[in-house]
């Protein structure tokens, strides 16, 4: 059985002419061990499907389709199941999370407090103990632990937050741009140590970012999204440097690699902005932007279908280009 | 942002400027924007520190601690480094917002002078443009108000509504009558940092130091601003000192690199050598943890280093994967490394600032 089972997953935030449908029909499956990319332009939809994996979503948004994490619908668990899910079944590293990190309570005991609820560990001392070692493993020194979130830089706090994430010992962990805002050598210290974490506990990662290179570099498999749905699936590298939808190109473009020649002096950019979820174009929701649409584009909106071993894509284009091979 | 006068770092130990040779315009030599003949360069850093004082008997920070850096009429010049490496501290002493414990800026071959009409004249030249979202954009002010705003502090004589117009369309913001009365809130990222930039041409500057200009910014939409970037260079013969840790958008926009490292900088020269063919072991492994890096990652461990406690000998020593492996022991200098202060780069040209780069170039390969 897959770890994490999704879907057709919709959410829509909002009610009537306000209504904002963020995540429109997804589909996804995470094996364990396995390291999942989920990569798009902001406001497309990611943070908004790694909450729901959860049921994390404020009250107004309204959520469809099913989430079989371990084969049990997260969707439609009890409240007491579900509380016994998240941390030890699922744990989530939030966007922009270590700036929350409670200001008055020691790092140590903001991560033995999970370890205490769901009672891995009956008393105070024991889960600062295990607290500690979760420390350690995250390269940040048992003594550390004493520290308020102040006292720490922002890999530090990013690290805090990861050793929160393992407490209760996940299946799958969901870290949403875990290194953003975090220095290029921080950020390869962390890309690093969540690599190792995944692999030595067999965890399945569901990785999100709007950082195609970095997620290529990661992940095992790559989906990107656009405008709530994705639009193109398949293995990390083979998507970064030979996608099959033109989002996914123009998107792996406009990341230069130095010392390539095409690249110096050339900025690679998407014309237009990322479309309004609340007013979405008509057929294809990336036609206006599109360098290679077809006429039909503007009324027809493509389902993600075969394109190529191990991966989909949704544009018109696929078939046509399966066909010339 | 936009206060008259340099804050002082503290202890303004004025004069101490470093001795050091002037290496007569190194650099490109071009005619400048005001239509006369530049011999030197734009802007010119000399011997530039700044130095923090500590609170409570703590130790002084020397967040900039002796830099030489030369910008020509024309050039787009990329400073990068860690985070916490003093690249926002020089670029606000080189804009005059800080007023540097050592050293000189001059403009135009002439010292900064921090009077406040002094000051005010020079930031109509050489423009700050920050990373957009946290705050450098007022939610209650029209595009149009946010744009003319530079115009009315500067007390600028003319047209302003043509002269907010034409910054929209030089910043890509067309047509400009369309963006007027919209508010931050009803842009995207890309074009309320667009609204940033034009901010800043409105005045004509010769210069945009851009601290971070697209670190917020998705990749696609970042593509299209440092395109703006490059074609304001190739029309306007803008300079600019761009600021960040990404070297991808050095390879994308810059024609010379600097790369900074606890105050000072350790390797500059053009992009296509320092980018492609590094000597200095710290740009060395900036490279090699980018996805598209070739060879084994060298992941420096530990947090950036601190400006209170600069280690002597090579300020790099303590994470020197050379020195750590004994390349640099078997080449005779870790003992240097260790010890021996490495002297200021010039600004202009090439340089590396390694015992190990030094001593190889010194004996030949065999
Ligand atoms: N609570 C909410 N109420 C209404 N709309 C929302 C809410 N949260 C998010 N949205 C909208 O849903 C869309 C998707 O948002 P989401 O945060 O999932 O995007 P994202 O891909 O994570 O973007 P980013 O890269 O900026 O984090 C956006 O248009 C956003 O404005
Ligand atoms: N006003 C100040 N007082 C004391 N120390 C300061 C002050 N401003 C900066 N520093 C210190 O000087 C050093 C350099 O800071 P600076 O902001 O210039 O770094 P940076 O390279 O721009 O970093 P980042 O990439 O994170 O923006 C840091 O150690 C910082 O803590
Ligand atoms: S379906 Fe049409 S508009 Fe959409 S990506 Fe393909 S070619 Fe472009
Ligand atoms: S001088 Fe020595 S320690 Fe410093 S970078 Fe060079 S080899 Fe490394
Ligand atoms: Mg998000
Ligand atoms: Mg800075």
């Amino acid at each position: 059985m897959t770890l994490l089972d999704v879907r057709d997953l919709h959410v829509t935030y909002g009610t009537g002419a306000a209504a904002v449908p963020a995540v429109r029909g997804v589909d996804l499956t995470l094996a364990a061990g396995q390291k999942l990319g989920l990569a798009g332009e902001s406001g497309c939809g990611k943070s908004t499907l790694a909450l729901a994996l959860l049921r994390l979503l404020p009250r107004p948004a309204r959520v469809r389709g099913e989430i079989l994490l371990d084969g049990e619908d997260v969707l439609t668990m009890s409240w007491g199941r579900l509380r016994a899910v998240r941390w030890a079944g699922a744990s989530i590293v939030f966007q922009g999370a270590m700036h929350s990190l409670n200001a008055v309570h020691r790092v140590r005991d903001q991560i033995a407090e999970p370890i205490l609820l769901h009672r891995l560990e009956t008393s105070q001392a024991a889960a600062r103990r295990r607290a500690e070692g979760l420390l350690e493993q995250v390269g940040l020194p048992a003594a550390r632990g004493g520290a308020y979130p102040h006292e720490l830089s922002g890999g530090q706090r990013q690290r805090v937050m990861i050793a929160m994430a393992l407490a209760c010992d996940p299946r799958l962990v969901v870290a949403d741009e875990p290194t953003t805002a975090l220095d290029v050598m921080i950020q390869a210290q962390i890309l690093r140590l969540i690599e190792r974490l995944v692999a030595e506990h067999g965890i399945g990662l569901l990785m999100i970012s709007h950082d195609l290179a970095v997620l290529s570099d990661t992940c095992d498999r790559l989906a990107v999204m656009y405008a709530g749905r994705i639009v193109e699936e398949g293995p990390a590298q083979r998507v970064f440097t030979a996608a099959e939808h033109p989002y996914s190109g123009a998107l792996a473009a406009a990341f230069p690699t130095v010392g390539r020649a095409a690249d110096r002096r050339a900025p690679q950019g998407l014309p237009g902005d990322p479309p309004d979820p609340a007013r979405l174009p008509g057929g294809c929701t990336f036609h206006p932007r599109c360098p290679v649409a077809l006429e039909t584009c503007a009324a027809d909106e493509p389902r993600l279908r075969e394109a190529g071993p191990g991966r989909r894509a949704a544009c018109v284009h696929v078939d046509s280009v399966k066909e010339a091979r | 942002m936009s206060g008259e006068s340099a804050e002082k770092p503290g202890t303004t130990s004025k004069g101490a400027k470093d001795a050091k040779p002037r290496t007569p315009a190194g650099g490109r030599a071009e005619p400048g924007a005001d239509g006369g003949a530049l011999a030197g360069p734009l802007l010119d850093a000399d011997g530039l520190r700044v130095v923090f004082p500590g609170r409570h008997g703590a130790p002084a920070a020397r967040a900039v601690d002796g830099v030489n850096l030369s910008i020509g009429a024309g050039e787009i010049v990329a400073l990068v480094g860690e985070s916490g490496c003093g690249k926002t501290t020089l670029a606000r002493a080189l804009l005059g917002l800080v007023r540097p414990t050592a050293g000189a800026v001059s403009f135009r071959g002439a010292p900064l002078s921090y009077g406040s009409r002094a000051l005010r004249a020079y930031r109509r030249r050489v423009q700050l443009v920050l990373q957009d979202p946290s705050g450098s954009l007022n939610p209650r002010h029209t595009v149009y108000d946010a744009v003319a705003e530079g115009l009315r502090i500067h007390g600028s004589p003319g047209d302003e509504r043509a002269a907010v117009a034409s910054a929209l369309s030089r910043a890509g913001l067309r047509p400009p009558e369309r963006f007027f009365l919209r508010y931050p809130h009803e842009l995207s990222g890309g074009q309320r940092q667009r609204v940033v930039i034009a901010g800043a041409l409105v005045l004509d500057p010769q210069l945009i130091v851009a601290d971070e200009p697209v670190a917020s910014l998705d990749a696609s939409v970042r593509g299209e601003i440092l395109a703006l970037l490059l074609r304001l260079r190739d029309q306007l013969g803008l300079s600019a000192l761009v600021v960040t840790h990404d070297l991808g958008l050095a390879w994308n926009i810059a024609d010379r690199v600097a790369v900074m490292y606890l105050g000072r900088i350790v390797e500059a020269g053009p992009v296509e050598q320092v980018l492609t063919a590094p000597r200095h072991p710290y740009t060395k492994a900036l490279l090699s943890v980018l996805p598209e890096s070739g060879t084994e990652p060298v992941v420096l461990t530990g947090e950036p280093p601190d400006p209170a406690r600069i280690p002597g000998g090579c300020r790099f020593h303590a994470r020197c994967q050379h020195l750590a492996s004994g390349a640099a022991a078997s080449a005779g200098v870790a003992a240097a490394c260790r010890g021996t202060d490495l002297p200021v780069l010039p600004g202009t040209g090439t340089g590396v600032a390694c015992h190990l780069t030094a001593s190889r170039a010194a004996t030949p390969a065999t």
